[in-house]
């Protein structure tokens, strides 16, 4: 039945949030988007949560999409508050993470005359987005914001922006949302092709040292029982690349971590030695790679992506699959004979004992990899990690193991500075059941500082770790490696974070050495709201195994 | 327009605002360098055919028309750099003439099959509709008298031959089915 009903374009874009689940949003009012803000004051099933920058409002949503695995929305105004959300833009789209932006813009008649607060922000956008509107009139809201919605999730899923004018919002139509949306131009893929499976089942059956490389397509699809289905019943190791890492559990004897720039020393040997690679939703970052010429050279490649233009994009593929990671698995798995590959495990398991990469340094100054360890061991791994970006991105990669899907996040791609604090914030308002451990640096942390304001005023029970070294540390670790020490603008002169987190009115506490810092995790973890540890870790502890830029995984340098 | 190196592909487009610009910033965006670019109606309501000449073949050109799908408005793209096909371009030519200069213009607009479409006092213009090579072949014999002013439409191109099956263009498109298999 169509519902003709006349409402406001502010009501219709309530209205599509509540058919599409959403229930809380992260934004910041302004002039153009008042009518918004105004037929939101009658959904108070729309939880809206009044982060301090847009950018924290960006990244909040980023991250309540990636713990729902659906669609996160944030929302600001026109001109600054728009360009305030291109980072978490271009953070989500290197990402694949579905969020929809939503912009208010000057009245339709003032576009075009550089009008106070306008921007173009969809044209600012274009690279950025999965696909974006400007929203001329009302009649097409209903479709676009359906749309939106369809898009950001479906396919590699993407950010969306939606550009809505300020007499859009105020504007009446009886035009009904559609039940659902047909586009021409764009038809996801579903399973891959059956040749190319059967022809991957094949060259599994051959292979003496396979190895999968399970990515972000794992777990966008959900594929998690396949995963582990395909690597029990042949018998194969798995790795993981950043946004792969909870794919797959870290304790299970096939799991050999995290592949990649500060992979594990084992994993990233493992590729460098194997005969085949099953690439599951992965797109062969450089990052990930190493020196392309030399990735993998003795490995033929599957690759799964259900993005056609990553096949190929950066390693000769034997076998290119376009599809969903699970459908395609789904079909894969019975084509799979059982096996085993002894010898090879072995040789891996060897070398995991050998050069104990996950292990922090047998140090009795408080190093930042023990910060991370002692999190995961108070936590007995029962909790969410949002890591920041830089070196305590890498360790709270390494120091920890997940063990179930949807547990560490990280923006991995665009790799902004400032991520973690309004992230996790998204998390734990996603998984009110769940801890959230946001581990950040005292350089990231900064970026967004202002959003403890909102988690105090919201009660969200984060648990904020600050890696404090006193420095940019992966800067320092940079500058001392390969510009002879000579730092610049590596070193940080900062303000005590546990007095500052009070003043936010959140519980701060400042922990030096390893027993405070176990101590100061569990007061933590008792502690009934938001609570942030200043933790005083050594300031020139550096982040390895590391792969040289410009060198190749085999190449993989040791502490 | 020297056609080795390049190649051409036709894409089908939803006829939405920003669709031209979205195609022109990919191109930017990843280093693809457009040689022409013709963007007009198609036989279909609502869809436009743009006709793009690119520098680079393989791979490259691959990739291309890969990011060329990723754009919800791009219905279908068509490598024909190796079609057997019809390519036209349009020129028109302003071509300094004074006098006796004149009849040899016009003759050479004649040997080229061209028009001329103005008379001046001491320039003609010429109207030119061929293939983009034929007009390079033109424009290098009009420069012994001289080019004043020049205007090319950049290559419209369509394969040969008959219809084999009575079917929308657009409904040939699946999913996944721009890359080897």
């Amino acid at each position: 039945m169509i519902d003709r009903k006349v409402r406001t374009g502010g009501s219709i874009i309530c209205d599509v949030f509540l058919e599409e689940g959403v229930t809380a949003i992260f934004g910041m009012p302004g002039g153009a988007s008042l009518p918004f803000y105004d037929a939101l004051y009658d959904y108070p099933q729309i939880q809206h949560y009044l982060m301090r920058n847009e950018q924290g409002a960006g990244y909040a949503a980023d991250g309540y999409a990636r713990a729902l695995n659906s669609v996160g929305v944030a929302t600001s105004t026109s001109g600054p508050g728009a360009t305030n959300l291109v980072t978490p833009i271009a953070s989500a789209m290197m990402d694949s993470i579905p969020v929809v932006f939503l912009t208010g813009q000057v009245a339709t008649p003032f576009i075009g005359t550089d009008a106070f607060q306008e921007t173009d922000i969809t044209g600012v956008t274009i690279p950025i987005t999965k696909q974006n509107y400007l929203v001329k009139s009302v009649h097409e809201l209903p479709r676009i914001m359906k749309e939106a919605f369809y898009l950001a999730r479906s396919g590699r899923p993407g950010p969306v922006l939606v550009d809505v004018p300020k007499d859009v919002f105020l504007d009446e139509t009886d035009e009904p949302v559609p039940e659902s949306i047909e586009l021409r131009g764009y038809k996801p893929a579903g399973a891959g092709h059956r040749r190319m499976i059967r022809k991957a089942a094949e060259l599994i059956g051959q292979s003496e040292r396979p190895v999968i490389m399970a990515g972000h397509g794992v777990a966008i699809s959900g594929a998690f029982e396949e995963l582990r289905e395909l690597a029990e019943k042949a018998e194969i190791p798995v790795i993981t690349t950043l946004h792969g890492v909870g794919d797959f559990p870290e304790t299970h004897p096939l799991s050999f971590g995290m592949i990649g720039m500060h992979g594990m020393y084992y994993a990233n040997m493992a590729v460098s030695e194997c005969d085949l690679i099953i690439g599951l939703g992965l797109r062969f970052d450089d990052r990930v790679t190493g020196r392309v010429a030399d990735f993998a050279p003795k490995a033929k490649i599957i690759h799964v992506d259900i993005d056609p233009a990553e096949i190929e994009k950066v390693v000769p593929t034997a076998v290119p699959i376009v599809g969903d990671v699970k459908a395609t698995l789904q079909i894969l798995n019975p084509l799979v004979s059982a096996n085993t590959h002894t010898a090879w495990l072995e040789e891996l398991n060897r070398l995991r004992t050998n050069h104990p990469s996950h292990e922090p340094p047998p140090n009795e100054e408080f190093l930042p990899q023990h910060m991370v360890r002692y999190i995961y061991e108070a936590t007995e791994g029962e909790a969410i990690v949002v890591a920041d970006v830089g070196q305590n991105q890498m360790w709270a990669s390494q120091m920890f193991f997940y063990e179930k899907p949807y547990t560490f996040f990280s923006a991995g791609g665009l790799g902004g500075m400032g991520y973690a604090l309004p992230a996790a914030m998204g998390v734990q308002v996603a998984r009110p059941d769940q801890t959230v451990w946001c581990v950040t640096g005292d350089g990231g942390l900064q970026i967004n500082i202002q959003e403890l304001a909102a988690m105090a005023e919201y009660n969200i029970p984060v648990k904020v770790g600050v890696m404090n070294n006193a420095h940019l540390g992966m800067i320092r670790q940079w500058q001392n490696r390969f510009y002879n020490g000579r730092l610049m603008g590596a070193e940080l002169i900062n303000p005590d974070f546990a007095k500052v987190a009070e003043a936010f009115g959140i519980r701060g506490i400042r922990a030096e050495t390893q027993d405070e810092a176990r101590d100061a995790i569990s007061q933590a973890m008792e502690f009934d709201g938001p609570v942030l540890v200043d933790f005083i870790v050594d300031e020139l502890e550096d982040c390895y195994p590391m792969v040289e830029p410009g060198a190749s995984l085999a190449e993989t340098v040791e502490r | 327009m020297k056609t080795e190196g390049l190649s051409t592909l036709v894409a089908l487009v939803e006829d939405n605002p920003g669709v031209l610009t979205k195609v022109a910033t990919l191109f930017r965006r990843r280093g693809f360098n457009i040689a022409s670019l013709n963007v007009g109606h198609s036989e279909q309501p609502g869809i436009s055919r743009m006709t793009i000449v690119i520098e680079g073949t393989g791979a490259h050109i691959k990739q291309c028309e890969k990011h060329l799908y990723k754009l919800v408005e791009v219905v279908k793209v068509v490598d024909i750099t190796n079609a057997d096909r019809v390519d036209k371009e349009l020129a028109l030519v302003k071509i300094a003439a004074h006098g006796a200069e004149r009849s040899s213009v016009v003759a050479l607009a004649q040997a080229f099959d061209g028009e001329v479409v103005d008379v001046g006092r001491n320039a003609l213009i010429v109207q030119l509709t061929a293939s983009p090579y034929t007009i390079e072949r033109f424009l290098s014999l009009a420069g012994d008298f001289g080019v004043v002013e020049l205007t090319r439409t950049g290559l419209i191109t369509m394969a040969r031959g008959d219809v084999r099956r009575a079917r929308s263009p657009v409904a040939a498109r699946r999913p996944g089915s721009n890359h080897k298999e």
